[in-house]
């Protein structure tokens, strides 16, 4: 048997809250990493 | 509704346990305003570094020593979360406020290390992120777990890992790992102690209740700012050196000097102030002044750096 709980509306908040901080910091190393190599490996791919 | 997986979950108690914390709780963490000074100097290192480094790199390459900074504060909360406890400037912390779980501090602190180093690594270099690593194992092993409850010198050895961020900035330009023009290195190093020396004097009940032997609890008041003085004149003296060696103008060396002076004449009034003052607001406003001195000497630092070859060349085709 599974025990469930509902979580209360600051448990809620907070975790959505917690949930688009890390989407933001994923998506920054994201952009982070593909202007890095642009910026790396830019003058090669020109060449 | 969710489904509990995970004893760490439930209370001691046999309830549930899941966490409060927000978004901003984690950034509390980081320590914002240390992470801020450690920021602007590490900037200003980059600045005054000889060689080029393309700006984005560079922009990343602080964010990278700025979340290195923050990791280690949130090391130094998980360990110190027992006597930031009973201590009345720490105790609304977020651990000790109780709105985050010391397991949860010390993964984030651990996560964004590595992150950090790792990122640096890739994106500049390795001896910045090994310089990096070391910065987060200083404060958070070396300070924070060793010299901070085992002797009151803590704030002088302690205070070495500060000047590392402006090295370190220093040291993402290709050129930047010569030894040539390090006094921002140096600069630091008698800097360190004598503006933290001010938390310490005036909540000296608090670091002696929790057992932590600061100086002003195991030298007493009078040595300790004697002590202040001592670091602050040497400070002021360090900070007019590029002056004096010719690698920034004599505008610098005035206003260095004349900040000097008037972080000495601070410290004089701390020295003044009786023993077993209450208040301690000169050791306050010392604190105050330090952070403002450090800021400003970091900035004129900079501004020389770029001013001085625009007047000279100006001079020149006068």
């Amino acid at each position: 048997m599974i025990d469930k709980i509902t979580l209360t509306d600051k448990q809620q908040k907070s975790r959505r809250g917690r949930n688009i901080a890390l989407g933001f910091a994923l998506a920054g190393l994201v952009v982070l990493f593909y202007v890095v190599t642009l910026i790396k490996f830019g003058g090669g791919m020109q060449g | 509704m969710t489904v509990i997986d995970d004893h760490e979950a439930l209370g001691t108690n046999g309830g549930v346990r899941l966490s409060e914390a927000g978004a901003r709780d984690f950034f509390e963490l980081l320590k914002p305003r240390v992470m801020s000074l450690v920021v602007f100097t590490a900037f200003a290192g980059l600045v005054l570094a000889p060689g080029h480094i393309h700006p984005v790199l560079g922009f990343i390459a602080i964010l990278c020593i700025a979340v290195g900074a923050g990791a280690s504060g949130a090391l130094n909360m998980w360990y110190d979360a027992d006597i930031d406890a009973v201590m009345s400037r720490t105790a609304n912390r977020p651990i000790p406020g109780g709105r985050i779980q010391p397991n949860e501090a010390l993964a984030f602190g651990l996560t964004l290390s590595f992150f950090s180093v790792a990122i640096l690594g890739l994106v500049v270099n390795w001896f910045s992120a090994g310089l990096l690593a070391f910065t987060i194992f200083f404060y958070a092993v070396v300070y924070t777990m060793w010299l901070k409850r085992s002797t009151p010198q803590n704030i002088v050895i302690g205070g070495c890992a500060r000047p590392l961020p402006p090295r370190n900035g220093w040291g993402l330009r290709p050129r930047g790992g010569s030894l040539g023009n390090n006094v921002v290195f140096l600069l630091l190093f008698p800097l360190a102690p004598a503006p933290f020396s001010g938390p310490p004097l005036f909540k000296m009940r608090d670091y002696g209740s929790v057992g932590v032997p600061m100086m002003p609890n195991v030298a007493g008041e009078a040595s300790t700012k004697i002590q202040i003085f001592i670091y602050t004149l040497l400070t002021a003296v360090i900070a007019v050196v590029p002056a004096l060696a010719g690698w920034s103008s004599l505008g610098y060396g005035v206003f260095a000097g004349l900040l000097g002076a008037v972080f000495l004449y601070c410290s004089i009034a701390v020295w003044r102030m009786p023993d077993g003052d209450q208040k301690m607001v000169p050791a306050k406003k010392m604190f105050a002044f330090s952070i403002l001195y450090l800021f400003a000497i970091f900035s004129a630092l900079m501004i020389d750096a770029f001013v001085a070859p625009l007047l000279s060349l100006i001079g020149g085709a006068a």
